[in-house]
Order: C-alpha cells, then structure tokens, then sequence
C-alpha cells in the first residue's frame, strides 16, 4: 500500500489520480499504523509551512516521517517541510535534509510558476529522465542548495530542485503534473 | 530556463464544449475531456476550462467534467466561469482543479480573492479580468463583457494583487476574435504594474502573433482558442516556430 500522507494542506486529489493513472493505489492518510505500515510514503503539498507543520506534530508525524525506512517521497511544500528550516511562518521542519527554505529575492515574479527545466540531475529518482527536462513549478519559497540536492534548478537563483538523503527524496516541481517527465519521476519512485 | 506557457482555452456548456470543433483524432469533438488530452499530447503548457453556462444546476455537471478531466490530464488546469464564493471554488478544487479564476465576483466583492487565497494559496487564485478601451484608456468590462465598470484595468490588476491574486489572466476585448495579435500594449502595461505572472489573451490570429507577445512584453504566457480548436495553427507547428525564433517554449 502507498500512503498519502494528509495534512491538511491542499490537494491529495491530483497525487491520487497521477498514481492511479500509473496502475497504483494509493490511501491518503494521517494514521500514524497505517504510515508505518505502507509500502512507500508520499507528502505532498500545496499550502502554508507553520499550520502544515503545526497539523504534522498534531498527529505525531513529525517524529514518525523521518524516522521510517521504508522510501519517502515529499512534494513541493512536502519538500520544504523536510528540511531544516523555513523562512514561511519561521517554521522548523524535520531536518531530514541539512538545508533551508528561504523566500525568492525581491524584483522577480513570484511565485515562479511554470515549467523550467532541470539541470545536474542524478541518482535514482531521475533514471532514465533527459537531464534538462522541463517540469512544473509552483513555489514561492525554495530550498538552498546542499551535499542533498539530487536536480537543481535556475529561477532568479539556482536552487534545490530535488533533494536525497538514504530513503528520503522530494521534489520541488510536481511530478503530478508535469506530463510524460513527472509520470516517469513517479515510476522511478514507485518502483524503487 | 522559465518557459513561456501556451494555453489553450476550451469553453464549456451543459459539460460540452461550445465552439463546432472538429478533429480528425476526436470521435466526440463535443468531449472537453478528450479534446484537453488531445491538448496535452500536442505539448499544451496548462489548460482553462471556461464554463460559460454556469447556473447553479448546471454546476454538477461541471462538477464532474473537472473530476473525470482530474483523473485524464497530467498538465495543470484552471477552472473559471460563474464562481463566486469560496464554496463555489471549493468544490471545483475538490473535484481535481489545479485553480479557479474568477471575474465578475472579484470586482464586486474583492475580498473574495482574499478569502480564496486565505483558503487555497494564492497560487490558486487567478484573477481574470477583461479589458476595453473607453476614449483611449483600458476599463475593466464585467458578466461576460456587457457591463463597464469605472475601473481602469492597470489598478485593477494591482488591487488584485494586493488582495492576493496568484495570477492575472488579461483578455483585451477589443481585440478577442479579430486574429489581427496581441493586445501589447495594456499587456505590458499590466505586466510591469503587478509582479504576478500574466497570462496574455484575445486576438491570437497567426504564429507571429505569439512570437512578438513574448518579445514586447514580459507576459509569462499566452492563452488562445479559436486558433486551436478551428485547426488553424497546431501546438507542435507553433512550439517549434517559437523555437526557432529563440522564444523558450517546452
């Protein structure tokens, strides 16, 4: 079983129906047995860093996520709250990965929204993907570049457009929604 | 490299699509669904499904055209056409769509865009607006374009940012179905007041017309129709002109 890890914060739907579209099904979730328990675990994300965080240690889930072993998989705000910290709400995250999120600089337009391409892909989540596809976007905040960062980006700054560390992986883009390329990212992931 | 989106818009009533499409590839051109993945293979950036029908029964049937598109697209897509409470965008949100855009409800009410982005995040959010010349100057036009108001379109575009619109979708009525290009100037003028992506529509009549958007303005994407769906230009024969011309398409 994969898990969908619910928050409260934004859409479960289109993770649900990408995986669905793969031949997977997918249980959204925020039962700390049933998380356990799964096979892989996805966090997704549209929303805001403090009451998602806020939601997560709620439920105990902020001890629980990095502590599993089984392949974890963040998504856009997921990602964000998998780090150290976040500049959105001074949130502290769960320091799977050595990096901060900070705000876009001032004098570009935010939210980078659209497709951008990767650059400096590697390991496992990327097999197979052309080394500067192009995937959707949709962040106003963004994670620095560190030892974990698997793809970068370019968007006023190059920033960590993928990060790894052992079985934790996130993503900044949303493979969800990123046609042909996210559907592979995803496979790579579901297949791991 | 940020792209620049091409968007093409499918308008719907009763859950059908509205213009007389026809498509050797579709069996059922009347199907939004199957026209939007018919979009998405071309290499479409994003889609707008714009309900034009929009009355309180009809909004099932929208309903459920959003989530059997939710299940068959994987590109991201906008919903618009009649929302005006956050109930009303809730459930489209719920049904699968990736944004709503609202119009008419936002002028007469703008802490709707407010309350949207409180609820669902700015990104979300894309303000609408439609735009037409009076003596000279751009006003915004409500309910489908028949009724002017005294806002002047530029500061529109910038309370809505204030009021925390993700996106502006700008449509120069005087130039939608004309084909004779982009509105540039009240693009770039809207496009330097806000920090919002814009997204440009109306008037897209020929490949050239995409390409000399992209370098006059700052417009983050364009959004046609007719152009599409009456097979007068293809996503793959523009995308590659645009390549060409060193304009960064996906």
């Amino acid at each position: 079983m994969i898990a969908i890890v619910h928050y409260n914060a934004g859409n479960t739907r289109s993770v649900t129906n990408a995986l669905e579209r793969l031949g997977y099904e997918a249980r959204v979730t925020d039962d700390p047995a049933q998380i356990q328990q799964a096979e892989k675990v996805i966090l997704p994300g549209v929303g805001e860093a403090a009451s998602a965080m806020h939601y997560l240690k709620e439920k105990g889930l902020d001890r629980l996520l990095p502590a599993l072993d089984q392949p974890v998989l963040g998504i856009c705000l997921g990602l964000q709250l998998m780090c150290r910290y976040s500049e959105e709400g001074d949130t502290s995250g769960m320091a799977i990965f050595n990096t901060e999120v900070k705000r876009f600089p001032p004098g570009g337009r935010v939210p980078h929204m659209g497709w951008n391409n990767l650059r400096q892909v590697s390991g496992a989540l990327f097999a197979g993907i052309d080394p500067d596809a192009d995937v959707y976007f949709v962040h106003s905040y963004y994670a620095a570049c560190c030892a974990h960062t698997v793809a970068r980006s370019d968007y006023l700054l190059p920033f960590s457009a993928a990060l790894q560390h052992n079985n934790f992986y996130a993503v900044q883009f949303h493979p969800e929604k990123s046609a042909g390329t996210g559907a592979e990212i995803l496979k790579n992931f579901l297949t791991l | 490299m940020l792209k620049k989106r091409i968007i093409p818009c499918l308008d719907i009533r009763d859950g059908r699509t509205v213009k007389g499409i026809h498509f050797e590839q579709l069996r059922d051109a009347g199907d939004p669904v199957a026209l939007a993945q018919l979009y998405v293979e071309q290499g479409a950036d994003e889609l707008v499904f714009l309900d034009i029908t929009a009355t309180v029964e009809k909004r099932k049937t929208l309903c459920s055209l959003v989530s059997r598109a939710a299940r068959a697209i994987d590109i991201p897509f906008t919903v618009g056409g009649g929302i005006s409470s956050v109930e009303d965008a809730l459930q489209l949100i719920r049904s699968g769509a990736d944004k709503i855009s609202i119009n008419s409800a936002a002028v007469l009410r703008p802490e709707l865009i407010t309350e949207l982005a409180a609820r669902l995040g700015s990104q979300c959010v894309v303000v609408a607006i439609d735009t037409r010349k009076i003596e000279g100057i751009d006003h915004v036009f409500i309910q489908g374009g028949r009724q002017a108001t005294p806002l002047v379109t530029v500061d529109w575009a910038r309370q809505a940012e204030a009021y925390g619109a993700g996106e502006i979708l700008l449509t120069s009525m005087n130039k939608d179905g004309t084909g004779s290009g982009f509105d540039l100037a009240v693009t770039q003028e809207v496009s330097q007041a806000v920090s919002l992506p814009v997204i440009a529509s109306g008037g897209a009549g020929s490949e050239e017309h995409f390409k000399t958007l992209f370098e006059a303005t700052d417009t983050a994407a364009a959004l046609a129709a007719g152009i599409f769906h009456f097979g007068r230009l293809s996503l793959p024969q523009l995308k590659a002109y645009l390549k060409t011309a060193n304009i960064p398409v996906r």
